[in-house]
C-alpha cells in the first residue's frame, strides 16, 4: 500500500513542526488553512480525503465531515474532543482517536504553576522588576500556598494528578465529581456550590459536556468568595466568563488563574490591570516533550488504521 | 515588669512585630529619649535586629552587655556571626518560619521558568495572542533531575514538593545528610554536571560566595536551569548575566540579586527569566509563625532554656 496516496488533511497549524513533517512524509498531506476558500480545497480533493487530523482550535464538525465523503478516521492532536462532532462521526462509521493520559502531567504542573503564580503573584513581581520598580519600594506581600484547601472539580486523571502534587504542599484536598468516588480518601462534595464554599482555591479540571458548561457560575464565585482563587484548565465554556469577570473587577473573588477562556484567542481586557489574576494563552500540554509524544500518537493510530491493525487510543 | 528588648531597625524595611511589642518593652536607638536610653543601653542583654540591620563590631561596642541577637529572617548574612562567637554572644534565627513559602516561591519559580508562565501571561496582556497566534512550546517539569544545593530546612521542603511534580531529586551541602536518601555530590560543579535543574538554598558564608561560579554554570549546560532564592552573592551574577544572555545556559528563576534593588538590566528582554524581588519569604501568615519563634527564643533566653532556633557559630 503506497501510503503517499492516502489523503490526509490537516485543520490547522500544529507545532512542534514534527507533526506536519511526518504527515507530509508519510501521506499526501493536505492543509486547511492554506486554502482562505475551503471550497477550494473540498471539491477537488474530498475524494481523497480519507484522514483529519484535528486539534482543540479546529476539530471536525459536522459541515466538514459531510463535505468528505471518503472519512475514515479523525485522529486528533487533542485530548479535549469537545470540536469533534461525534456523534455525527459515530453515524457515519467514522473512527476518532485522540492522546489521552499524555498530557496529565503538563496539565497538573499547570495547574500547580497558575495557583503559586496567583498567590505569590509572581507574575507581577516580574513585572515589577522588568518595569524597574523596585529602587522605589519593595513589592507588597503576597498570600501563602501551603496547607491552603484545595477543591478540584473532577477526580479524573487530572484532577487526581493535581490532588497529590497539592498533597506535597501540606494542602486539604476535596472535591466534586458526578458520582463519589471509592478509592479515594479525599473529601467529597455533592454539588459544586458546596465545595466552592469549604475550600480556598477551586479547580476546574472536569471534560467540558454540556452539563458542564458554566459549572462556574454566580453563585459559585459568591461562594468562593473574597478570599478565594479559581484556577481554570479545563475549558473557557466552563466559567460563565462575564461574571467572573465583574466578580474579579468588583473585588467579589480573591483571584484567578486562568489557561483558557470562551472565545480564544481573545481574553477579557478588563483582567489585564489585575494583579491577582493570570492569564495564559491556552499553554496546558504545550511542552516539546508532550507534543512530541502526543505526535507520535497520532501518527501511530493513523498507521494502525491504515494497516487494519487496532487503534492505539480509539474514542469508546 | 516586661523584659527589656534592645530594637534595632536600620533596614529600609517598615516592619513592626504587634505580638513582640505587646510582651515586651523596645529600646529603640531612634525613638528612645537621650537618657532613658543611655543608661539601659549599658545593660540590655537582648537584641532584636529587624530585617536586614547590619549588626556588626561596631553595634556590638555600644551595647557591652549584651548575650544575644534574635534575628528575624532565615539568612543571617548582615550579622557579623564571627564576632558574635568571639564574645560568645548566641544568635537565632527566624527558624522555619519561612522555610515552607520559601521552598513553595522556588518551585513557583521553577515552573515558571521552564514553563514560561511570566513570559505567556506577557503575550496575553500585551494583546498578542489574538495577532500573533500560539504561544512558543515551553519545557515540561515531569522527570527533570533537580540538584538541590543546601539541604537544610528549606530544601527538604523543596524536594518534597519537587517529587510530587516527578522530578528526582540530588543534592550538595558541606556533608552529607543522615536521614536523607537523595545521592549526594561533594561539589556543586558535580551537582550541576549530573541535573537539568540547580535549585540554591545555601546559607551566604566567606566560603559559599560565588560557589556557583561559571564552571558550575557551564557545567549545568545549554538546557540547565538555576533558580536562586538564597542570595544573589552566592551566584557569580556578572557571569550568569554573561552566559544567559549568550544561550550557553537555559534559563534562570532569580529572586535575589548581588545588589538589590539593583537586577542587571539585560535581563530584562530574556523570556527564559524569571524575576522576582526578594519576595520568597514574603507572606503575612508566616509573619505570625515568626514572632511566635522570636517570642520563644526570647522568652527561653530569659528563662535560661533552650533556644529554639538558635544558629550553630562556626
Amino acid at each position: 500500500m503506497d501510503s503517499n496516496s492516502i489523503g490526509v488533511l490537516m485543520t490547522c497549524p500544529m507545532s512542534p513542526p514534527y507533526l506536519e513533517q511526518e504527515l507530509d512524509r508519510r501521506y499526501r498531506l493536505l492543509r486547511f488553512w492554506k486554502f482562505p476558500q475551503k471550497s477550494e480545497l473540498l471539491k477537488p480533493h474530498s475524494q481523497e480525503i480519507r484522514a483529519v487530523v484535528g486539534n482543540a482550535t479546529i476539530g471536525a464538525n459536522a459541515e466538514l465531515i459531510d463535505a468528505l465523503p471518503k472519512l475514515e478516521i479523525v485522529s486528533s492532536y487533542s485530548v479535549g474532543l469537545d470540536k469533534i462532532d461525534l456523534a455525527k462521526c459515530k453515524e457515519r462509521g467514522i473512527k476518532v482517536t485522540y492522546t489521552p493520559d499524555l498530557i496529565t502531567d503538563d496539565a497538573a504542573d499547570l495547574g500547580i504553576a497558575l495557583i503559586l503564580a496567583v498567590l505569590r503573584k509572581i507574575c507581577g513581581c516580574d513585572l515589577f522588576v522588568r518595569r524597574g520598580l523596585w529602587k522605589n519600594g519593595d513589592f507588597q506581600l503576597t498570600s501563602k500556598f501551603t496547607g491552603k484547601s484545595v477543591g478540584i472539580i473532577g477526580l479524573g486523571r487530572i484532577g487526581t494528578a493535581i490532588a497529590k502534587r497539592a498533597e506535597a504542599f501540606d494542602c486539604p484536598i476535596s472535591y466534586y465529581s458526578r458520582s463519589e468516588k471509592a478509592d479515594t480518601n479525599y473529601k467529597y462534595y455533592p454539588s459544586v456550590i458546596d465545595l466552592a464554599s469549604n475550600c480556598q482555591i477551586l479547580v476546574v479540571a472536569c471534560s467540558l459536556t454540556p452539563e458542564t458548561r458554566h459549572i462556574i457560575n454566580r453563585e459559585v464565585i459568591d461562594a468562593l468568595g473574597p478570599k478565594g482563587v479559581l484556577i481554570n484548565i479545563g475549558r473557557g465554556p466552563h466559567v460563565d466568563e462575564a461574571e467572573l469577570v465583574s466578580a474579579l473587577v468588583e473585588g467579589r473573588l480573591g483571584g484567578a488563574g486562568l489557561d483558557v477562556f470562551e472565545n480564544e484567542p481573545e481574553a477579557p481586557e478588563e483582567l489585564f490591570g489585575l494583579d491577582n489574576v493570570v492569564l495564559l494563552p491556552h499553554v496546558g500540554s504545550g511542552t516539546i516533550e508532550t507534543r512530541t509524544a502526543m505526535a507520535d500518537l497520532v501518527l501511530g493510530n493513523l498507521e494502525a488504521h491504515f494497516l487494519n491493525k487496532p487503534l492505539l487510543t480509539p474514542v469508546v | 515588669m516586661a523584659s527589656i528588648v534592645l530594637y534595632l531597625n536600620n533596614s529600609a524595611k517598615d516592619i513592626t512585630f504587634p505580638l513582640l511589642e505587646d510582651r515586651f518593652q523596645f529600646l529603640n536607638p531612634n525613638t528612645s529619649s537621650d537618657s532613658s536610653f543611655s543608661s539601659l543601653a549599658g545593660t540590655v542583654r537582648i537584641l532584636l535586629c529587624v530585617a536586614n540591620s547590619p549588626v556588626n563590631s561596631e553595634t556590638l561596642d555600644k551595647y557591652p552587655s549584651l548575650e544575644c541577637v534574635v534575628g528575624s529572617t532565615t539568612g543571617l548574612n548582615h550579622i557579623d556571626l564571627a564576632e558574635c562567637r568571639r564574645r560568645g554572644i548566641r544568635v537565632t534565627n527566624a527558624g522555619d518560619a519561612f522555610a515552607d513559602d520559601a521552598a513553595d516561591y522556588a518551585v513557583g519559580l521553577l515552573i515558571d521558568t521552564l514553563r514560561r508562565i511570566s513570559a505567556a501571561d506577557r503575550f496575553v496582556r500585551a494583546g498578542s495572542w489574538a495577532v500573533k497566534g500560539q504561544f512558543p512550546l515551553s519545557y515540561k517539569v515531569w522527570g527533570k533531575r533537580v540538584g538541590i544545593a543546601g539541604m537544610g530546612s528549606i530544601g527538604r521542603r523543596i524536594s518534597k514538593r519537587l517529587q510530587a511534580l516527578g522530578c528526582s531529586i540530588a543534592y550538595n551541602s558541606r556533608k552529607p545528610k543522615a536521614n536523607i536518601s537523595f545521592p549526594f555530590y561533594a561539589s556543586v560543579q558535580e551537582l550541576a554536571s549530573n541535573v537539568d535543574i540547580l535549585v540554591v538554598c545555601l546559607a551566604l558564608t566567606n566560603e559559599t560566595r560565588h560557589i556557583i561560579n561559571r564552571d558550575v554554570m557551564k557545567a549545568l549546560g545549554k538546557e540547565g536551569i538555576i533558580v536562586n532564592i538564597g542570595r544573589g552573592s552566592l551566584i557569580d551574577e556578572k557571569e550568569m548575566v554573561k552566559l544567559l544572555v549568550k544561550g550557553e545556559i537555559g534559563g534562570a528563576g532569580l529572586d535575589v540579586f548581588e545588589n538589590e534593588p539593583v537586577v542587571p538590566q539585560e535581563l530584562y528582554a530574556l523570556g527564559n527569566v524569571v524575576l522576582s524581588p526578594h519576595r520568597g519569604g514574603a507572606v503575612p501568615e508566616s509573619l505570625l509563625r515568626l514572632q511566635e519563634i522570636m517570642i520563644a527564643n526570647i522568652e527561653a533566653f530569659f528563662a535560661n532554656k533552650p533556644l529554639l532556633s538558635e544558629i550553630e557559630l562556626e
